[in-house]
This record gives structure tokens, C-alpha cells and sequence, in this order.
């Protein structure tokens, strides 16, 4: 079973990479961009019957730093 | 003095403070491989090196954070033995939660690779004994991701219980109040960015870093 884990910035942190990438953006001709804050997506290919509960604990160990990241989890249903 | 320096793939400072802690203490450090579960029996001091571990993939520090020898350094750590973690190793004590707060992608988004000065604002520590409350040095920083971070009420916290080591005295990389290098509640970890063991000797052109090592050799030895 494949799951998708986002790890973003908490709000309120400060992100210069998204605004660098909103410079670019805008450097583009993009004016319609109001903000940018960039994540991480990790695709985890896991064993049938893993538990939410497993793949939440992934992240709080190892995946997320919860002291500036927040992680959320989309399980894919089976192609 | 027994002391031992963390290896892990992709350390690339940790000969360099091996010499620096040999050429103070005059004896040389075990160089402990990050998958050991032990450190050598009587290690009274434990310096965690520059670098880039893991390729700093994930974060920065984080995989190191989670190898074997961490356990070992913890419980250490928990017995009041002194841990040094420079720069990556700096990194390495925040994601394994030995120190509060984060370090993040420098502000300016450059890799910074300069002297810099900082101001000593703590001289109580083992680590800062050797130098004068309020003293400004000069000490060569070299990183991408050196931003402390931390929430309102932690450096509220690290201020108030004297905590902060050093403070950069200029613009370096977007760090909150300053802060350099810090310490745990305990007394015996310090944390910082930049690199005392490169400003050790006068072939490095400034020896501000040599009293960090001399101050640990007195207070451990």
C-alpha cells in the first residue's frame, strides 16, 4: 500500500525559500502569486495493513520536525 | 581527559576537532563510528562534528540525530557528562532533542563562509569559563542552514536562564535574538555554530577558539 506524507512549515515560520520562489515567480511575470511556502512530499511504499497510527509515528520520529513542520497523510487507494 | 568524537557518513569536521582537542588536551579522541551503541568506557567529554551528514538530506542532523549512538550520548548527556556539538553537530542535538529549538535555512538563503563576531554572554559554563562575561571574539562560521529558531517563550527561557553561550555581535543568518550557541538546562551541552577548532592555532590566523577547548580541559580534567 502506498501512502503520500506533506511536510510543511508550521504557520508562522519564516520561510525564505518560498519567498524566493515567489521572487522568481513574480520575476516571471506571475502577478497574481500572493504567497509561497514550499513543503516536502514523501511517497511511502508500505507493507499491506500498516496502520495510520505506524505512519503517524513515522513522521513524529523522523519525518516531520514538529518543532517547525506539520506532517499530514493521504493513504492512496490501490491503482 | 577521555573524550571521544561521533563520526557519521558525511562528517567532514571531525578530524579537524580531533586535532583541536588533542592539541589542548594532549590526548588524542576516540573517533566512535555512528552505528557503535557504546561510547568507550570513561569518556568525559563528547564532541559531535561539522559536516554534512546524511548529505543534511531530510534536515539537516536529522538521520544522525536517529543513529545508534545517540542513545549512548543521551544517556551520557542525562549523567551530566559534557557534550560539545559543533555546527552539523549543533544540528544533530536539536533534532535528537538534547537542545530546544531548530536550526534552518539561513535567511539570506547563502552559504555563509566567514569570520564572525560573537559576543561570550555566559562565562559560567564549563565551556565558556575562559573567557570574560560580555568578551567579543571572532570565530569562522561555514553553513547554509544555521538559523536558530525557536518559539517566543524558549528563548524567552534560554535568556532567562542564561543559557545563550554566544550571540552573534553582527548580521549572520537570520538567527532569533542572535543566538549563536547554546546550552541545556543542565549545564553540561552546549550547542553552536561556529567553529572553534578552526580559529585554534596562529596559522589559522586567530586562536579565539583555543579557551573553549581550555575551559572544558579545566573543568572536566
Amino acid at each position: 500500500m502506498k501512502a503520500r506524507v506533506f511536510v510543511t512549515l508550521k504557520p508562522g515560520v519564516l520561510d525564505p525559500q518560498g519567498k524566493a520562489i515567489h521572487h522568481a515567480l513574480e520575476g516571471l511575470g506571475f502577478g497574481g502569486v500572493r504567497d509561497v511556502r514550499a513543503g516536502k512530499l514523501i511517497e511511502l511504499d508500505l507493507a499491506d495493513g500498516t496502520s495510520d497510527e505506524e505512519i503517524a509515528e513515522m513522521c513524529r520520529k523522523l519525518l516531520a520536525n514538529t518543532v517547525i513542520e506539520n506532517f499530514r497523510i493521504e493513504r492512496l487507494q490501490d491503482a | 581527559m577521555k573524550s571521544a568524537v561521533l563520526v557519521f557518513p558525511g562528517s567532514n569536521c571531525d578530524r579537524d576537532l580531533a586535532v583541536a582537542i588533542e592539541a589542548v588536551t594532549g590526548r588524542a579522541p576516540a573517533m566512535v563510528w555512528h552505528r557503535e551503541s557504546d561510547l568507550p568506557k570513561g569518556t568525559g567529554l563528547i564532541a559531535i562534528p561539522g559536516g554534512f551528514s546524511y548529505g543534511d538530506y531530510l534536515r539537516s542532523g536529522a538521520m544522525a540525530a536517529r543513529s545508534p549512538i545517540m542513545g549512548a550520548v543521551a544517556e551520557a548527556a542525562g549523567r551530566g557528562v559534557p557534550v560539545l556539538g559543533v555546527c552539523n553537530g549543533f544540528q544533530v542535538l536539536t533534532e535528537a532533542g538534547l537542545l530546544p529549538g531548530a536550526l534552518m535555512r539561513n535567511a539570506g538563503l547563502h552559504f555563509v563562509c566567514r569570520p564572525v563576531g560573537l559576543k561570550v554572554e555566559n562565562s559560567q559554563s564549563i565551556f565558556t569559563s575562559a573567557y570574560q562575561s560580555g568578551e567579543e571574539i571572532s570565530v569562522p562560521v561555514a553553513h547554509h542552514d544555521g538559523n536558530y529558531q525557536a518559539d517566543a517563550e524558549t528563548l524567552d527561557r534560554l535568556e532567562d536562564e542564561g543559557r545563550v553561550a554566544f550571540r552573534y555581535t553582527g548580521e549572520v543568518n537570520g538567527s532569533a535574538r542572535g543566538i549563536a550557541g547554546i546550552l541545556n538546562a543542565q549545564g553540561n551541552v552546549l550547542g553552536m555554530m561556529p567553529h572553534p577548532e578552526r580559529a585554534l592555532e596562529p596559522a589559522h590566523g586567530n586562536t579565539d577558539g583555543r579557551r573553549l577547548f581550555e575551559g572544558l580541559l579545566e573543568a572536566v580534567a
